[in-house]
């Protein structure tokens, strides 16, 4: 079976700016994909030239197997879900959701009964009547979500969908995303800068830098085994350590991560301790306390579940984990 | 005794401080202040006029001595209003003006589309300059040159007559209403000149109503599935429009109101402009002039209430 979108050797530059350099990508049918990266690391400009909104300065793109080079956004499969959500304003929520209908001349009865539909798997029934500026962030993005599926498209593009909701519609919105794509069945893409929403939502991960993939896995593959110090940076909390400090302790000099869960704190005098510094800050989280521990000019973070008691700032403590915790990054000299 | 320096820093010297301090408690005093001088104006100069100008229009004059009748109000005048000669005019400026708003609607909207959507930088400023440029050169100075461009000796003619064309000029200038003996003395140039004098103001506030549509819009209408032609038309055209009809306000009432072009370049017939000039001029007959006047007026007041509703003026 095709790939959802083939990416082969993809490139698109902008002048002497390399957006994108030479992106090699398959994405499955079905799959809930997340590229993720800081801005201007290529992932938007990835996400439009599946829409077509720009062409490939080199290399081929193909959905389900039809190479899509010149071929323009409005015949493609393939819809969009904006960043703004780009919602008609001049049109009420049903005009917008039943706007690809109306293009394609479909009779009244037909849209009105699809644009009900739609509106009701986003959890809007009732609210056709009414102007996008009169909606909340997130019922807004509902109506985006409803007229970029209306049409059954094959693949549904999703530009950072969360970024402009509150922390707590945003968890919800999580869920609803995840049950959207599996009672469709679209393949779903979507562009992220949140590494937690992309490790909780996905399937699948691309992380990218500078206009190139820096890997491809699932999310505990990225999270656990991240190939550099760049993925161990931007996906985790891990403690990135440096192949003089990790040769000091394992006698292999790589550089490597420690997530901080990894850690245990120990009293510094008891000696179990691999290694031992000063407790240089500490933040409250709510299940846990994070605190960041000086070991001869390293920082280590690690966590303490709330059940326990955080050392003060300023403390001596033990840092005691086991050796098999550290992840060497084969990609890093 | 603390000697730490007090939270509340002490009250600033002298008057200056004690205003300002004044006007940051009561902006809104400010605020007044700052308007005080054009609120003034458009309240005495500019609607004390007019209402002078209204209460005119409600006297008549008498007849047998010719005088203003200040006696007493009266629809007379009005009444004047209908008869041939002057509804006449009230018609053809009306429809010169409404002419003059759909040709500058229809030439302007290709100059303000590719200013908003495809011009940048350099060319951008060069645009706008292009647009500005004709203001700053005397209004008088532009109608002459344009008869001097439309009279039968002008420069016109001299092209038609070397593109072996004075023959189509000829068939326009034959045509009934419209046509005359050259174009410098024919609806037709008076409708010409209008355009170009009044053309900047379409050009810009439909410009910055392109602007306004977000870029985001058209690729969300393309991504849907809408073609070129659909994205004009369902999406660009309509939230434009208001726009549009923010310029076909400066078209409409402006043309409404001149009485200059229509007397250099044109016909003999009077238009609306013209007909006050004569009215309180010479012939002396303030409350026609009056009457006269409150018809633009109204008309303007009837076309911005349509517009509104059409929601020109919630982009705004």
């Amino acid at each position: 079976m095709n790939p959802a979108v083939r990416f082969a050797a993809v490139s698109r530059h902008f002048g002497a700016v390399r957006a994108l350099d030479d992106i090699t990508l398959d994405i499955a049918p079905g799959e809930f994909f997340a590229l993720l990266g800081p801005s201007g690391s290529g992932k938007t400009t990835c996400l439009r030239l599946v829409a077509g909104f720009e062409q490939p300065t080199s290399g081929e793109i193909a959905i389900f197997g039809e190479q899509v080079a010149g071929v323009p956004p409005y015949r493609r499969s393939v819809n969009t879900v904006f960043q703004d959500y780009a919602l008609f304003p001049h049109m009420n929520v049903a005009q917008n959701v039943a706007f690809p209908l109306l293009l394609k001349k479909l009779p009244r009865a037909e849209r009105d009964r699809r644009t009900k539909e739609a509106l009701a798997l986003v959890k809007l029934a009732g609210y056709g009547e009414r102007r996008p500026g009169q909606l909340s962030g997130g019922q807004r993005q509902r109506v985006a979500l409803a007229r970029a599926t209306i049409s059954r498209p094959k693949v549904l593009l999703l530009d950072e969908p969360l970024g402009a909701l509150d922390l707590k519609l945003r968890e919800q919105m999580q869920e609803e995303l995840k049950a959207l794509q599996k009672a469709l069945g679209i393949t779903f893409v979507f562009v992220t800068h949140d590494q937690g929403e992309a490790l909780s939502m996905a399937d699948r991960v691309a992380v990218f830098n500078e206009g190139r993939i820096m890997q491809v896995g699932t999310p505990a593959e990225i999270y656990t085994r991240p190939v550099s110090r760049f993925v161990a940076d931007f996906v985790g909390s891990s403690n990135v350590l440096s192949p003089e400090f990790v040769g000091a302790v394992t006698g292999r000099r790589n550089w490597a991560s420690l997530r901080p869960e990894a850690i245990r704190l120990v009293p510094a005098a008891s000696g179990k301790g691999v290694v031992s510094g000063v407790v240089v800050s500490r933040s409250y989280l709510g299940a846990a306390t994070r605190i960041a521990v000086d070991v001869r000019g390293t920082r280590i973070h690690a966590v303490v579940p709330a059940s326990e008691t955080a050392p003060e700032e300023g403390s001596h403590v033990g840092l005691a984990f086991s050796t098999d915790a550290f992840h060497f990054m084969e990609g890093e000299e | 005794m603390s000697t730490a320096a007090a939270v509340v820093m002490p009250p600033r010297a002298g008057l200056i401080g004690t205003i300002s301090d004044y006007f940051w408690r009561r902006p809104e005093i400010f605020v007044l202040l700052l308007l005080a001088p054009p609120l003034l104006w458009l309240g005495v100069i500019y609607v004390g006029s007019l209402i002078a100008l209204l209460v005119q229009s409600f006297f008549a004059i008498d007849e047998f001595s010719g005088m203003v009748d200040r006696s007493q109000l009266t629809l007379k005048t009005y009444g004047e209003l209908l008869r041939p000669q002057n509804l006449d005019i009230i018609l053809r400026t009306v429809a010169m003006a409404a002419a003059v708003t759909l040709a500058s609607a229809v030439i302007a909207f290709p100059i303000a589309y590719a200013a908003a959507r495809y011009l940048k930088g350099k060319w951008k400023a060069l645009f706008y300059l292009g647009v500005m440029l004709p203001l700053w050169a005397s209004y008088l100075v532009k109608i002459y040159a344009w008869k001097l461009i439309l009279a039968r000796e002008g420069i016109l003619n001299w092209v038609f007559e070397n593109l072996r064309l004075t023959w189509l000029l000829d068939a326009w200038l034959s045509l009934p209403v419209i046509g005359g003996n050259s174009l410098s003395i024919s609806y037709t140039g008076t409708f010409i000149v209008f355009v170009y004098v009044w053309m900047p103001y379409m050009i810009l506030p439909t410009q910055a109503a392109l602007e306004r549509v977000p870029t985001t819009l058209v690729d969300a209408a393309s991504d849907l599935g809408a073609s070129p032609l659909q994205t004009f038309w369902r999406v660009i055209f309509p939230l434009a429009l208001p726009g549009i009809i923010a310029g076909s306000i400066f078209t409409f009432s402006l043309t409404l109101g001149d009485y200059i072009i229509p007397q250099i370049i044109g016909t003999s017939h009077f238009f609306i402009g013209q007909a006050v000039y004569a009215h309180q001029g010479t012939a002396g007959n303030i409350p026609l002039a009056a009457a006269f006047s409150i018809v633009p007026i109204a008309i303007m007041g009837v076309y911005l209430w349509l517009a509104k509703r059409a929601g020109a003026f919630d982009a705004l």
